[in-house]
């Protein structure tokens, strides 16, 4: 499998130079790149948020920032799914269709109740999740490729139940499903309280449980894992579920937040999640990796965003680019923190 | 599973399934024109065959590039935005002729590739992850050379795109010299043995001495030159320059294309000529299921059905 078996081969003398290296220093060093594969990214958010708020009078009003806050619920819902992916060293690209399904769904279903919106987008996309995880646990086939045509079917589901994306759905004032996306509480935009609460479920799972042990176990060494007797299977098939459940869940809220289940959204979000989740010191060869990176990861990107807004002279194509050019980086780093520790 | 319905039925599984995975694709490709030509009227005119060929050529080219990435146990994520990217220099640099727009374009691919062939090679990123940075960045940079779609009227570029050598139309002449060429590389030159050998153990080609490096980055900015070539004959084609949805899912048609054909995700083995009939594959049903009126909703739920289908029936091969 490509994602799982990739590491440069470390050359001899580069092992001689790791052998006799100080023990003191070594353990310093080792401490500073795990310190920055940790908190790089929450350090770089810090710094663009105080130099924006010092640089653009409307960065830091109570209106700008509940808005990213909202508008990063979504992102960030999604990104939390695809760290667990992550760690296991696969890999989600149909969460940005499932998402546009997952709205869709939402507002098709309104129609027959809340309790329908509500629970056929996760039904569904948590069943594309399941055949990820099948095909990708059991018949051993590359993550990569097994989501990527899930982002095709999923999206020729959501074109099918659409008419071909004619017919957009509306959800009613006042349900409430809109109520759930639209309203706030203490100031802060529902989506924002849902999305911190599973934030914390997440972490709790992922530190406190013997499944999210089981994910890092998977992640590090598969087959060590298996020998352990880890179950290797279903900790994947449990993490691709687990992923296209949240996506579905982030279209759901994003669709009752804007009232209508848009079928031209979450193009390239399966990217933007990916570099959140990286930017947030996931490894991504698996078996390491933080919640509460991605979460930083998402603001950063949601910030990064906001600031080119802000210039209004660049064109929001520039996000791309910063995006990209950001997670290169990162990658590189990564990987040279990431070959300097394994030398140790 | 596989294994234990092997033990059963020890020779005819697994010959079925050998024959399958190395002539699957021609059958598939058959089946369909025999299909094809009993249930679609006008399906055996000159001019739907050369209809078909132009739209297939593109995808061809870009699969040809992949095809030598996965050989080498990489994938290249980045050949759609590449493909907008090119897309975006030729509107821009066609105002001093199609030649130096032309020479532009390549060195924007060169870098493209290099770039990725870099982090690859040199930094030692798993290629899905360094190719992904481009594929982000790079649509984006496209979009900031060009936001958005552009006519473009140049009588050299329409005639790239539209003009034909004896009844045969330059898009196909050029997917066909490439193929050709390509298939020379990976079979006759040393540079070829070498791909292969990086495809099937990297650590063990690093201690025979060959140049990994070296090859990797080459591989990896023949490919990008490879989607450059394709965007440049698609904008050609549409005469127009349109780089937010030129090349888009391009990457998943031709890893599709390469892996129907037979050639591995786990590197060491490149079928060219397989490659070339993936790609034929997967357009002609396209192609019927949008002659028999079905939406695209379910023409993308069917390739999505087949891609996972292909990658399913190729696995047995990359335990050998």
């Amino acid at each position: 499998m490509t994602v799982t078996k990739t590491q440069a081969p470390v050359s001899v003398d580069e092992g001689k130079r790791a052998a006799g290296a100080e023990p003191v220093g070594s353990a310093r060093s080792e401490r500073l790149s795990a310190l920055v594969q940790q908190h790089g990214a929450l350090a770089v958010l810090v710094i663009v948020s105080l130099v924006a708020t010092f640089s653009f009078d409307s960065f830091a009003t109570g209106d700008n920032v509940s808005n990213m806050a909202t508008s990063s619920a979504f992102l960030a819902i999604v990104a939390l799914g695809m760290t667990f992916v992550i760690i296991t060293g696969g890999i989600d690209l149909s969460v940005g269709s499932l998402f546009a399904l997952g709205g869709v769904l939402a507002a098709w279903g309104s129609r027959h109740g809340t309790l329908v919106a509500l629970l056929l987008p996760l039904v569904v996309c948590g069943a594309v999740g399941v055949v990820n995880g099948l095909l990708v646990a059991r018949s051993r086939l590359a993550p990569f490729i097994v989501t990527l045509a899930a982002m095709l079917g999923a999206r020729g589901l959501m074109l099918a139940i659409t008419d071909e994306g004619a017919n957009t759905y509306l959800i009613g004032k006042g349900s409430f499903l809109a109520e759930l996306g639209q309203g706030t509480t203490l100031g802060l935009g529902n989506p924002v309280w849902i999305m911190l609460a599973l934030f914390v479920a997440g972490a709790v799972v992922l530190r406190r449980t013997r499944f999210g042990q089981h994910v890092y176990a998977v992640g590090g060494n598969e087959d060590a894992a298996a020998l352990m007797g880890a179950p290797v299977a279903r900790t994947k098939i449990l993490v691709y579920t687990l992923s296209g459940v949240l996506a579905g869940l982030a279209g759901a809220l994003n669709a009752a937040w804007l009232a209508s289940g848009v079928t031209i959204l979450g193009n390239g979000m399966e990217l933007e999640a990916i570099s959140a989740v990286v930017i947030g010191g996931t490894l991504l060869t698996g078996g390491l990796g933080y919640v509460s990176g991605s979460l930083v990861g998402v603001l950063l990107l949601k910030v990064i965003q906001n600031v080119i807004n802000q210039i209004g002279s660049l064109d929001s194509s520039y996000q791309q680019v910063v995006s990209g050019a950001f997670l290169a980086v990162v990658v590189v780093a990564q990987t040279w923190l990431g070959r300097r520790r394994q030398l140790m | 599973m596989a294994e234990a319905a092997l033990k059963t039925v020890p020779l005819d599984r697994a010959r079925a399934l050998q024959w399958l995975q190395r002539y699957g694709v021609y059958a598939g490709v058959a089946l369909l024109l025999v299909v094809n030509i009993v249930i679609t009227p006008h399906f055996l005119s000159a001019e739907n065959f050369r209809t078909q060929a132009v739209q297939v050529a593109p995808v061809i080219i870009v699969a040809l590039g992949m095809a030598l990435v996965i050989g080498t146990e990489g994938v290249d994520l980045s050949v759609g935005a590449v493909m907008a990217l090119a897309a975006s220099v030729t509107a821009l640099y066609l105002g001093y002729g199609l030649v130096p727009a032309l020479l532009v374009v390549a060195l924007f691919a060169a870098g493209a590739g290099l770039a990725n062939g870099a982090l690859v090679a040199l930094v030692g990123v798993q290629p899905i992850v360094a190719t992904l940075a481009l594929m982000v960045g790079g649509r984006g940079l496209a979009l900031v050379l060009l936001p958005q779609l552009k006519d473009l009227r140049n009588p050299q570029l329409a005639s790239l795109g539209s003009g034909d050598v004896l009844g045969i139309p330059y898009l196909i002449l050029i997917a066909a010299v490439l193929a050709l060429l390509v298939a020379f590389t990976v079979r006759r030159t040393t540079f070829g043995r070498q791909l292969l050998a990086i495809g099937d153990s990297r650590p063990a080609a690093q201690l025979a001495g060959l140049p990994v490096r070296r090859v990797l980055i080459v591989v990896y900015v023949v490919s990008a030159l490879l989607a450059a070539v394709a965007g440049v004959l698609a904008t050609a084609r549409l005469q127009a320059s349109d780089p937010t949805s030129l090349g888009n899912l391009m990457e998943l048609s031709a890893i599709t294309a390469v892996v129907v054909g037979g050639t591995p995700l786990t590197g060491g083995r490149v079928n060219i000529a397989g490659t070339v009939a993936g790609a034929v594959l997967i357009q002609l049903l396209t192609a019927t299921l949008i002659k028999h009126d079905l939406p695209p909703s379910w023409t993308q739920i069917a390739q999505a059905v087949v891609i996972v289908a292909a990658v399913y029936a190729a696995r047995g091969r990359g335990k050998r």
